[in-house]
C-alpha cells in the first residue's frame, strides 16, 4: 500500500508538472530562435508586451468578449436548431433518407466557402458572422445527435416501451440521458469547429473580435506583435472553452458513456 | 390458463424457427423454457412479450391476445436492461411515473429492500457487480406490480457462485409476490432448480419435445435421486449424454 503511494504520488505532480514544462520549454526555444534571427517574427516577450497593450487601451476585454459574444449565438442557435433536428431523424427512418445525402454533401463544404452568401444575405457584419459560425455547428451536431439515437441499445428503447411510459418521459428519461454522452462529445467539437470559425469571419467581415485585431494590425503598419499576440490569445481561449466543455463529461449520469476511468 | 401459446410458429425470412407451440401456463406457475442456442426460445418469450407478433399462431394472456407490450407483464434481461444513466433508485421508480411522489418513494423503498440493496439507493450502475444490476431489473419489473415476468437468461452473464445465489433469491421474490414467470436458459440445471414445469425444446426449428413436471417441493436437495434423475431425463431429451 505505501509503495503503492510512493509509486503513484510523483505521477499526480508528474502530469501538472510536465505541460508546464512543455510550455516554458517552448517558450525559451521560441525566444532563442527569435534572438538568433531577428525579423523571423516577434519573441515572447514582445508578444506579451503587446498583449499588455492591448489590455491597457481597453481593446483586449472588448475584442474577446466580440469574439465570445458571436461564438456564443451562432452556436447556441445550432444547438437549438440541431439537436430536434438530430433527434427526430434519429428516430425517422424515412426522414433520415431522404435528409441524409443532403447533408453528407453540405458537409464537406468550408464554412468558410459561405462567406459569399453570408454577405449577400446579411451584409457585412455580426449577423454574417454569427451566421457562419451557427452553419459550422449546425451540421456536426445534427450528425451526431442523429447517430447517437442510432447507437442507443435497443434493450432501453424495449425497456421504455414495456413500462408503458408517455411519450413525454420517454423523451426525457431514456432517450436525452441515453445519448447525451455522445452529444456531450459532440458538442465539444462543434464548439472548437464554432471557435476556428469566428476568427475567419471576423477576417472579413467585421470591425471588432480577435480575427479583425490579426487582419488589423497587419494592415495598419506590419504591427506583427499584436498578430501573434491576437494568435496566442485565441489559442488560451479555445482551450479554455475545451477544458470547460470537459466538465460536462464528468456529470454523474453521463459517466457510464465513457471508457471506465 | 395465465398464459396460453396456441399453434405459434414463426419465420425470419426463410429460416423457421418455431413450430407450431401449444402450451399453458398456470396462473402463479413457474414455467422453464430451456432449448439448445438458437432454438428459438429468446423468440418464442419475446412473442409473449408483445415485441414480436408470430407468422402464426397466438398468445392470449387472461384470454385476451397478446398485440403489444403491457406493462402489466414486464420483460427482465440480462443484466444490461437497467438504464445507466439512472441511480438505482430511479430505475426501480421508472414504471412508476403515474405514482404520487410519496407512494412512489415507499414503493421503491420497499423493492430495494425485497432485493437487498439498501444503502446503495444513490449508486450508479456502474458501481455495482453484475449480480446487483440484476438485481435492480429484477426489482424495477416488479415495482410496476405485473401479473407475469418474462425472464430471458437472466443469470447467463454472471459467474456461477452469483448464479446460484440470484437463483434462490428469486424463488424467495417469486414465493413472496405469487407471480407467474416464464423463465428461458439454456441451463438445464438452473431450470430443474427453479421450475415447477421444464419444457424441453429442440434444436431449430423449435418445437416442444416434452414438458417436465418438477415434482420436488422447495427448498431442492440437489444431489436427491428425484433431482438427478429429473436432470438426466432432460439431458437426454436434449440429447446429451451427462458426461465430459
Amino acid at each position: 500500500m505505501t509503495a503503492l503511494l510512493l509509486l503513484s504520488r510523483p505521477n499526480v505532480s508528474r502530469s501538472r508538472l510536465l505541460p508546464l514544462t512543455g510550455i516554458l520549454v517552448a517558450l525559451v526555444a521560441w525566444q532563442i530562435a527569435v534572438s538568433m534571427r531577428p525579423g523571423l517574427i516577434p519573441g515572447p516577450i514582445v508578444v506579451g508586451r503587446a498583449i499588455g497593450e492591448l489590455a491597457v487601451r481597453g481593446l483586449l476585454l472588448k475584442y474577446v468578449v466580440a469574439s465570445l459574444f458571436r461564438v456564443t449565438w451562432g452556436y447556441l442557435a445550432a444547438l437549438v436548431i440541431a439537436i430536434p433536428l438530430g433527434l427526430a431523424l434519429g428516430m425517422m427512418k424515412l426522414g433520415e433518407m431522404a435528409i441524409n445525402p443532403i447533408l453528407q454533401v453540405l458537409r464537406p463544404i468550408s464554412p468558410l466557402a459561405w462567406i459569399p452568401i453570408a454577405i449577400l444575405w446579411f451584409g457585412v457584419g455580426d449577423i454574417s458572422a454569427i451566421f457562419l459560425i451557427f452553419l459550422a455547428s449546425l451540421l456536426p451536431l445534427t450528425v451526431a445527435t442523429m447517430n447517437a439515437v442510432h447507437n442507443i441499445d435497443p434493450v432501453h428503447l424495449a425497456a421504455a416501451r414495456n413500462f408503458d411510459i408517455p411519450l413525454r418521459a420517454r423523451m426525457t428519461d431514456v432517450l436525452i440521458p441515453a445519448i447525451l454522452p455522445q452529444l456531450i462529445v459532440a458538442m465539444r467539437i462543434a464548439l472548437g469547429v464554432a471557435w476556428l470559425v469566428v476568427v475567419a469571419a471576423e477576417m472579413i467581415a467585421v470591425n471588432s473580435g480577435l480575427g479583425f485585431l490579426i487582419v488589423d494590425a497587419r494592415n495598419a503598419g506590419d504591427r506583427y506583435d499584436l498578430v501573434i499576440a491576437g494568435m496566442v490569445l485565441i489559442g488560451v481561449i479555445g482551450v479554455v472553452l475545451d477544458l470547460l466543455m470537459r466538465r460536462l463529461e464528468r456529470l454523474d449520469s453521463v459517466r457510464w458513456g465513457y471508457a471506465a476511468e | 390458463m395465465k398464459v396460453q401459446f396456441t399453434d405459434v410458429s414463426m419465420r425470419f425470412g426463410a429460416m423457421e424457427v418455431l413450430q407450431h407451440i401449444t402450451l399453458g401456463v398456470e396462473e402463479g406457475e413457474f414455467c422453464c423454457i430451456v432449448g439448445p442456442s438458437g432454438c428459438g426460445k429468446s423468440t418464442l418469450l419475446n412473442i409473449a412479450g408483445g415485441f414480436l407478433a408470430p407468422a402464426s399462431g397466438s398468445v392470449t394472456i387472461d384470454g385476451e391476445p397478446v398485440t403489444a407490450p403491457d406493462r402489466r407483464r414486464i420483460f427482465v434481461f440480462q443484466e444490461r436492461g437497467v438504464f445507466p444513466w439512472l441511480t438505482v433508485e430511479g430505475n426501480i421508480g421508472f414504471g412508476l411515473f403515474d405514482m404520487p411522489d410519496d407512494e412512489r418513494r415507499q414503493r421503491v423503498t420497499q423493492y430495494i429492500e425485497l432485493v437487498g440493496l439498501k444503502g446503495f439507493e444513490k449508486s450508479y450502475p456502474r458501481e455495482l457487480s453484475g449480480g446487483m444490476k440484476q438485481r435492480v431489473e429484477v426489482a424495477r419489473a416488479l415495482a410496476v406490480n405485473p401479473d407475469v415476468l418474462f425472464l430471458d437468461e437472466p443469470f447467463g452473464a454472471l459467474d456461477s457462485i452469483t448464479r446460484l445465489q440470484m437463483r434462490s433469491e428469486l424463488l424467495r421474490i417469486w414465493r413472496a409476490e405469487k407471480k407467474t414467470v416464464l423463465f428461458v436458459t439454456h441451463d438445464i440445471e438452473e431450470s430443474v432448480q427453479l421450475a415447477d414445469r421444464v419444457v424441453v425444446m429442440s434444436a431449430r426449428p423449435g418445437h416442444i419435445r416434452r414438458v417436465v413436471e418438477i415434482d420436488i417441493a422447495h427448498p431442492r436437495d440437489l444431489s436427491s435421486r428425484r433431482y438427478i434423475e429429473l436432470r438426466d431425463l432432460i439431458f437426454g431429451e436434449i440429447g446429451l449424454a451427462h458426461q465430459v
